[in-house]
């Protein structure tokens, strides 16, 4: 999903700079607040930022022929909210356009909207109403990370095809295009994403269940109870 | 193995599945270049759709080779995953080191509560 350095037009470069641009500092309040209010948090930050250095460091192959990486979006989203996973993500996409030549400065506000704005209100739009219909924690997870990973690629194809459309059919037909090399690369990508965020939601489940009730993840049960009573 | 670890492992299974098998499957044969990355496949897509587009902008630094472009993402996913390691490794540390105290704390009532006797 990463739009190479130079690989957007002016207008449209600046345009999604301007949109993400809010959102980045909306979420660095958020993230200064969350941390000045709950130290114990930060921990818990970083390691969701972790998360997302290795996930978008790996590229996978997929069932198109090519390659692609995930996200790792999902996860701070459901945690600690889309606005601090803006801030998160547009760390992890700053490092790759500096050092890796992966993405670019040019095009760091389109890549920001795709991976760090778009896929993780998604993903937590999903996480939210699956929550709300009852389905069991780890199913909603799963869907949260899924719809975080794939809707973040397709909204590079349609930021691609708004600065590139088709000489001949147009804004729909270049989407298509780049649909084709994003989106369903991507499906199988996302599955795996959605794994592995169960595995680390599991594994916070046994390690840190206070903290996930805390941020209103997880609920409080017997087992969580006399872990915050040995807290005290 | 508990049946926390074997859902853990079968997670992991599963995620190793969904790579490999694309491979295994030769999905990539008769492509030009099997398995490139969609990224750059967006880039010739771009050049396919406008061809006189020039990128207006370069890198200000770029890894000289393949060789170090790799060293750098693997440094990337090594820093992910050293963080990740250090946070799980001190929430382990501090549940057995409330366990211990636990432990301690409850024999030291035991002690308590059983008169002493002088020798």
């Amino acid at each position: 999903m990463h739009i190479a350095e130079g690989f957007l037009p002016p207008l449209h470069a600046a345009a999604w700079g301007a949109a993400s641009a809010p959102f980045v500092v909306h979420g660095v309040r958020a993230l200064t607040r969350e941390v000045k209010s709950h130290p114990e948090s930060t921990l818990l930050l970083g390691a969701s930022g972790a998360f997302t250095f290795v996930l978008s460091a790996l590229k996978i192959p997929s069932v198109t022929g090519s390659c692609s990486h995930p996200t790792g979006t999902g996860l701070g989203a459901i945690l600690f909210r889309p606005p601090i996973m803006a801030v998160l993500g547009t760390i992890t996409l700053l490092f790759q356009a500096l050092l890796l030549a992966h993405g670019g400065l040019t095009t760091l506000g389109a890549n920001v909207f795709s991976m760090a704005i778009a896929g993780p209100w998604a993903g937590y739009a999903v996480y939210k109403l699956l929550r709300r219909s009852g389905a069991p924690l780890m199913v909603t997870v799963f869907f949260g990370a899924f719809f975080a990973d794939l809707v973040t690629y397709c909204v590079t194809s349609v930021q691609l095809a708004l600065a590139f459309p088709d000489p001949a059919s147009g804004f729909l037909g270049s989407l298509e295009k780049f649909a084709g090399i994003f989106a369903l690369t991507q499906i199988p990508l996302a599955v795996s994403e959605g794994l592995l965020t169960v595995l680390v939601m599991r594994l916070l489940m046994q390690s840190s269940k206070s903290d996930l009730v805390r941020l209103g993840v997880a609920k409080l049960t017997g087992a969580g109870r006399t872990e915050e009573a040995a807290a005290r | 193995m508990t049946r926390n670890a074997k859902i853990n492992t079968l997670l992991l299974l599963l995620v190793a599945a969904l790579a490999v098998l694309p491979l295994a499957l030769g999905l990539g044969e008769g492509k030009e270049e099997p398995f490139t990355g969609a990224d750059a496949q967006a880039e010739s897509a771009i050049t396919e759709l406008k061809p006189d587009y020039k990128p207006w902008f370069s890198p200000l630094y770029e890894p000289p080779s393949g060789e170090v472009e790799s060293a750098l993402f693997a440094l990337q996913a090594a820093l992910g995953a050293g963080v990740l390691a250090y946070y799980f490794g001190v929430r382990r540390g501090r549940r057995q080191g409330a366990a211990q105290a636990r432990a301690q704390g409850a024999a030291r009532e035991q002690d308590a509560a059983e008169p002493v006797r002088e020798p």
